[in-house]
C-alpha cells in the first residue's frame, strides 16, 4: 500500500492533506476535530498582531455559487483574520501541537508592513511549537484596504522584504502564500524565493462578486443594503489555481521551489493533479465547509489507491505533468483527432449537434430516427461534441495515425510540427 | 374490521371512513419547490426533444423545464398553458410513461425518465393558485362559434377561439362540465374537484358561456346550430357503450364501467357507495383498470381484470399494468366472455381462451369460469346519435387535417371524431387545431400551431 507520508519543505505529516488557514483552523475545537478525521496538517487561521482583536461583519461573510441540486462550485468570503486575542490563538497552538506531535502545524501571519511587526509576531509564536510559517500575502478583502495581505503580495518588491524579515528573525521554515489578483504570478514567487522563502502557497482567493440581489440591486453576500467584494475559492477556482501552480512549477527561476498547493481541491483526483503540476503538498478548505472534515478519508483512500493501481511512490507523482506543460507555438500541429460517438453508447438528446452545428463548425450530421455521426470532413476536433456529451465516453477523439488522410484539410497526417516552423508564421525560423 | 367487508352482493361499507380516504388520496403527490428544482436539474434541454414529439399538444417541454431550473415557474406554466390549455389535468391523467417520459432520452441513460408529468404539475398548480387568468383576449371579431360538448376538446378549442376574440357558447348534455375530466378518469388522479377548478380558472378568459342540459339531437339540433352560428365545434365524446355480446348480459350486476367511476367520481360519501366481493372487469382499456384499482379500493375482496389478447395490445400502458396489478388486481389475458350465469343476479362468468393470430382473434375451446358478484364492461365506447349530414368513418365523425368535416362550418375533435387516441391530452390537441382553423377561416388570420 503506498505510502502518503509527507515531507513538505522538512514538515512532516501523515499525509499531504492539509486544512488551509480559514475558518475550519481558527480554534482549537476544530484543529482538533481535524486531525481526528485524519487531517495531516493545518494552517492556522491567520494570526495578527497584539492588541484589539479584530472586528468582522455581523451579517452574512459568504456567498456561493451553486451547480445543479444546490451542489456547491464555489464560495466567497469577506470574513477577515482571526479575531480572537492574540494570546488564546498562541495557547490553544502549543496545546494541540503538543497532543499531536506526528501532524503538521502551520501559524498563518498577517502584520503591518514594518519590520518591527514582524520581528514581534515571530518572537511571540517562537515558543508554540508550530512547525513553520505562511505569510498571509494573498487576502483580498478588508485587510487589503489597511495594506496587508493581497496589498503586499500585488508588490513583489514588498513581498521580497518582508520575507527576508521573517528569514531574519525566525528559524522556521517559512511559507509565501500567493494572491492570484495579479497578471503574472511568476512575478511575487521569484520574489519570495529571492527573499529567502522556502515554499510558496497558492492560491489565495480571487476577488469577486458572486451573484446581485435583483430585488436589492446589491451584491452578495450584503450587508445592510452594500456588497464589499469578497474573495472566491472552491472547485471555481481549480483550473485558475492549476494554471498558476504550473506556471511557477516550469518557470525557470522559480522551478524546484516547493509549492504548496491551493484552490478548490476537493476530491484525491483534484489533490493528484495539483501534485503532477508541481506541488508537493495540498491545502484544503471550501471542501471541508461543505462536507465536513470527514472527506479527507476519501482524499486518503483515493490517493493511495491510485498510486498503487500506478506503482508509484507519493515522490513519483509530485511535478510528473510538469514537463508536459508548454506554451501553444510547441503544440504539434500534425496532431490530427476526429470525433467518434459510439452509437450504442448513445442517448440521442442531439447536445452535440446543437452544439456543433449552432456554435462550431457543422460537423455533426443529425439522420432520421435521431442518430447522430461526425462529418470527418468538417471536424476540426475541438472536442465542444465530448464536452457537452452528458455520457461519459460516448463521445471519443480518436487519433489519426501517422500517414492517415485528414478528410478536413485533404493533408495526411504529418510528423511532428509546431508553429515556431509553420510557413504561415512570419517569425518562423527555418526547420532545421 | 368492518363489518360489511366480507359480505357477499354487492354492498356500501366494506371499508371505513378512515380507509377509504387514504385509499383515495392523491395518487401522485405534488412536488415541493425542492424537489422540483431536484427534477428539473435532470433535464438535458435536448436538441429536438424527442418528449416535445411525443407530446400530442406539443409542449416546449425542454423550455419549460429549463423555466422551473432557473426559478420562473410561472414562466413555465405559461409554455406549458399556450400549447395546453388543460396542461393541469393532463400532467395527473397523461399516461407519461408512453408519452413524453417514455421519450426521454433519461430512459436509455438509466432507465428514470425526466418527470415531466410532475414537473408540469408543479409549474401549472403554481399558476393557477393565483388570482386571475393568465391570458386576455383579442379585440372582438364579431363572430360567433358554438361548441358541443364541454369535455377536454371543447374546453380547448373554446378557450383557444375566445382568446382569438371570438364569442363562444358551449352547449354540455351534463350538469357539470369536463367530460371524461369530470365523469371518466380514477378519483385518485383527479383530488379535491380540480377538474372544476380548472374549468373555472379557463372560464377566467371570458367570453365563454356554459349553458348545461344541451344534447344535440334532443334541445339542440347541428342544422339549429349552423343556421345561429358562425361555426359549429362538435367534441360530444362517445356516448355510447359497446356491449358483451355474451349470454347473460342483461343479469344483474352487469354494468358499465364508465358508469361506475362517473358515480365514483360524483359519490359525497365513498362508504355508501355499494361494489362487489368479487367483481370481474372485462376490457384491456385504462378504463378498465381504473374501474378494476377502484373497485379494490372500496374494499372488494377479489378483483380480476380480464381482457381477450395478449397483455402487448392492452390499451392501458405497462404502467397502468403494474399500478393493477400492485393494487391487488390479477389480470387475465388471452380470454373472452361468453356467458353470464346466475339466478337473476351474476354469480359466475364463464370465459374462452382466445388465440390471436393473423387471422384474427379464435376461440380455443377451453373454459373457465370466476365467481362475480358484480361486473364491469370496459370494452369501448361508441358514438351515439351522430348527426345527420356527416360522414362516418370507424363509427366516428370523419375528420380532415385540423378537425375538418365534411361541412364547411363544422368542425370536430377528441373521442367523437376520427383519429386520434382516445386520450385527453389528444383531444386537447384536436379542440385547439379546429379552433386556430377556424379562426384563420374566420378571419383570413394565419394558424398557429406549436410543434
Amino acid at each position: 500500500m503506498a505510502d502518503l507520508r509527507s515531507d513538505f519543505i522538512g514538515i512532516k505529516s501523515p499525509n499531504p492533506f492539509w486544512l488551509a488557514s480559514a475558518p475550519p483552523t481558527d480554534k482549537e475545537y476544530n484543529v482538533r476535530r481535524a486531525f481526528q478525521a485524519g487531517w495531516g496538517g493545518v494552517v492556522w487561521k491567520t494570526l495578527g498582531s497584539e492588541g484589539p482583536p479584530v472586528v468582522n461583519v455581523n451579517g452574512p461573510r459568504y456567498g456561493v455559487v451553486h451547480g445543479p441540486d444546490r451542489r456547491v462550485l464555489g464560495i466567497n468570503n469577506i470574513e477577515l483574520i482571526t479575531d480572537r486575542p492574540l494570546e488564546v490563538n498562541l495557547r490553544e497552538i502549543k496545546q494541540v501541537k503538543r497532543d499531536y506531535p506526528d501532524r503538521a502545524l502551520v501559524i498563518s501571519l498577517m502584520v503591518p508592513c514594518d519590520e518591527e511587526s514582524w520581528r514581534d509576531i515571530l518572537k511571540q509564536i517562537e515558543d508554540t511549537g508550530a512547525d513553520g510559517v505562511e505569510l498571509n500575502f494573498g487576502c483580498p478583502h478588508g485587510m487589503s484596504e489597511r495594506g496587508m495581505g493581497s496589498a503586499v503580495g500585488q508588490v513583489p518588491e514588498y513581498i521580497e522584504m518582508v520575507t527576508r524579515w521573517v528569514k531574519q528573525y525566525s528559524r522556521m521554515p517559512c511559507i509565501v502564500k500567493l494572491t492570484p489578483n495579479i497578471a503574472d504570478i511568476r512575478k511575487p514567487a521569484e520574489a519570495a524565493k529571492r527573499g529567502g522563502a522556502d515554499a510558496v502557497s497558492l492560491i489565495n482567493t480571487i476577488n469577486s462578486i458572486t451573484s446581485v440581489d435583483l430585488d436589492l440591486f446589491a451584491p452578495q453576500p450584503t450587508i445592510d443594503g452594500k456588497g464589499a467584494h469578497g474573495g472566491y475559492c472552491g472547485p471555481a477556482v481549480k483550473p485558475i489555481a492549476l494554471n498558476m501552480v504550473a506556471e511557477i512549477a516550469r518557470n525557470s527561476e522559480t522551478h524546484g521551489l516547493p509549492i504548496s498547493g491551493i484552490g478548490g481541491v476537493t476530491t484525491w483526483r483534484d489533490a493528484a493533479e495539483f501534485m503532477a503540476l508541481g506541488a508537493g503538498n495540498v491545502q484544503v478548505c471550501t471542501a471541508a465547509m461543505t462536507y465536513g472534515f470527514k472527506v479527507v478519508q476519501e482524499m486518503i483512500s483515493g490517493l493511495r489507491d491510485y498510486l498503487d493501481s500506478h506503482d508509484m511512490a507519493l515522490s513519483d507523482l509530485v511535478g510528473r505533468a510538469v514537463p508536459n506543460v508548454t506554451d501553444w507555438q510547441y503544440l504539434n500541429l500534425n496532431y490530427v483527432t476526429k470525433a467518434v460517438i459510439d452509437q450504442e453508447a448513445c442517448i440521442k438528446c442531439g447536445r452535440c449537434y446543437a452544439a456543433c452545428e449552432d456554435t462550431s463548425h457543422q460537423a455533426i450530421a443529425m439522420k432520421p430516427g435521431r442518430v447522430f455521426e461526425v462529418i470527418e470532413e468538417e471536424c476540426v476536433a475541438c472536442n465542444l461534441c465530448l464536452d457537452v456529451c452528458p455520457v461519459e465516453d460516448c463521445i471519443t477523439m480518436r487519433e489519426l495515425a501517422p500517414g492517415e488522410l485528414d478528410r478536413r484539410t485533404g493533408i495526411k497526417r504529418g510528423d511532428y510540427a509546431n508553429w515556431t516552423t509553420h510557413p504561415n508564421n512570419p517569425m518562423a525560423k527555418a526547420a532545421e | 374490521m368492518s363489518q360489511a367487508r366480507l359480505s357477499p352482493g354487492v354492498v356500501p361499507g366494506r371499508l371505513s371512513k378512515e380507509e377509504l380516504a387514504a385509499n383515495f388520496a392523491d395518487i401522485a403527490p405534488p412536488l415541493d419547490d425542492h424537489e422540483a428544482r431536484v427534477a428539473a436539474d435532470r433535464c438535458y434541454f435536448c436538441h429536438d426533444a424527442p418528449c416535445v414529439t411525443a407530446c400530442p399538444t406539443s409542449i416546449d417541454i425542454p423550455l419549460f423545464i429549463r423555466q422551473i431550473a432557473t426559478g420562473t415557474p410561472d414562466a413555465a406554466a405559461m409554455t406549458i398553458l399556450h400549447a395546453n390549455i388543460l396542461g393541469g389535468m393532463c400532467a395527473r391523467v397523461c399516461p407519461t410513461e408512453n408519452l413524453c417520459e417514455g421519450a426521454c432520452v433519461r430512459m436509455d441513460a438509466e432507465g428514470q425518465p425526466v418527470e415531466i408529468g410532475a414537473l408540469q404539475r408543479f409549474a401549472t398548480d403554481g399558476l393557477m393558485a393565483q388570482q386571475g387568468h393568465p391570458f386576455r383576449r383579442a379585440a372582438p371579431t364579431g363572430k360567433r362559434i358554438a361548441v358541443v360538448g364541454a369535455g377536454p376538446a371543447g374546453l380547448a378549442a373554446a378557450h383557444r377561439l375566445a382568446a382569438k376574440g371570438h364569442d363562444v357558447v358551449i352547449f354540455e348534455a351534463r350538469e357539470k362540465p369536463g367530460g371524461l375530466n369530470e365523469y371518466g378518469i380514477a378519483s385518485y388522479k383527479s383530488v379535491d374537484g380540480f377538474a372544476q377548478a380548472e374549468i373555472e380558472w379557463l372560464m377566467g378568459i371570458g367570453g365563454i358561456e356554459l349553458r348545461h342540459g344541451q344534447r344535440l339531437g334532443q334541445q339542440i339540433t347541428l342544422d339549429g346550430l349552423r343556421g345561429e352560428y358562425d361555426a359549429v365545434f362538435l367534441g360530444m365524446g362517445l356516448g355510447g357503450v359497446n356491449a358483451l355480446r355474451a349470454e347473460g348480459e342483461d343479469r344483474e350486476h352487469v354494468t358499465d364501467a364508465i358508469s361506475f367511476i362517473r358515480e365514483l367520481r360524483q359519490a359525497s360519501d365513498l362508504t355508501a357507495l355499494p361494489v362487489g366481493r368479487d367483481v370481474v372487469v372485462i376490457g384491456g382499456g385504462m378504463t378498465a383498470v381504473d374501474a378494476a384499482v377502484q373497485s379494490k379500493l372500496l374494499g372488494a375482496e377479489n378483483v380480476t381484470m380480464v381482457y381477450r389478447r395478449g397483455p402487448e395490445r392492452m390499451g392501458a400502458s405497462r404502467h397502468e399494468q403494474d399500478h393493477a396489478t400492485s393494487s391487488g388486481v390479477r389480470i387475465i389475458c388471452n380470454a373472452a366472455p361468453v356467458a353470464i350465469h346466475g339466478n337473476g343476479t351474476v354469480a359466475e362468468i364463464e370465459f374462452c381462451y382466445t388465440q390471436d393470430g393473423p387471422d384474427g382473434l379464435t376461440m380455443t375451446g377451453d373454459r373457465f369460469r370466476l365467481k362475480a358478484d358484480q361486473v364491469f364492461r370496459a370494452i369501448g365506447q361508441q358514438l351515439q346519435d351522430a348527426p345527420d349530414g356527416l360522414a362516418l368513418k370507424g363509427g366516428k365523425i370523419a375528420v380532415t387535417g385540423p378537425g375538418r368535416t365534411g361541412l364547411p362550418d363544422v368542425w370536430a375533435g377528441g373521442d367523437c371524431a376520427s383519429g386520434g387516441d382516445d386520450l385527453t391530452v389528444t383531444a386537447v390537441a384536436e379542440g385547439r387545431d379546429a379552433a386556430e382553423d377556424i379562426d384563420a377561416r374566420l378571419t383570413g388570420r394565419p394558424a398557429e400551431i406549436p410543434g
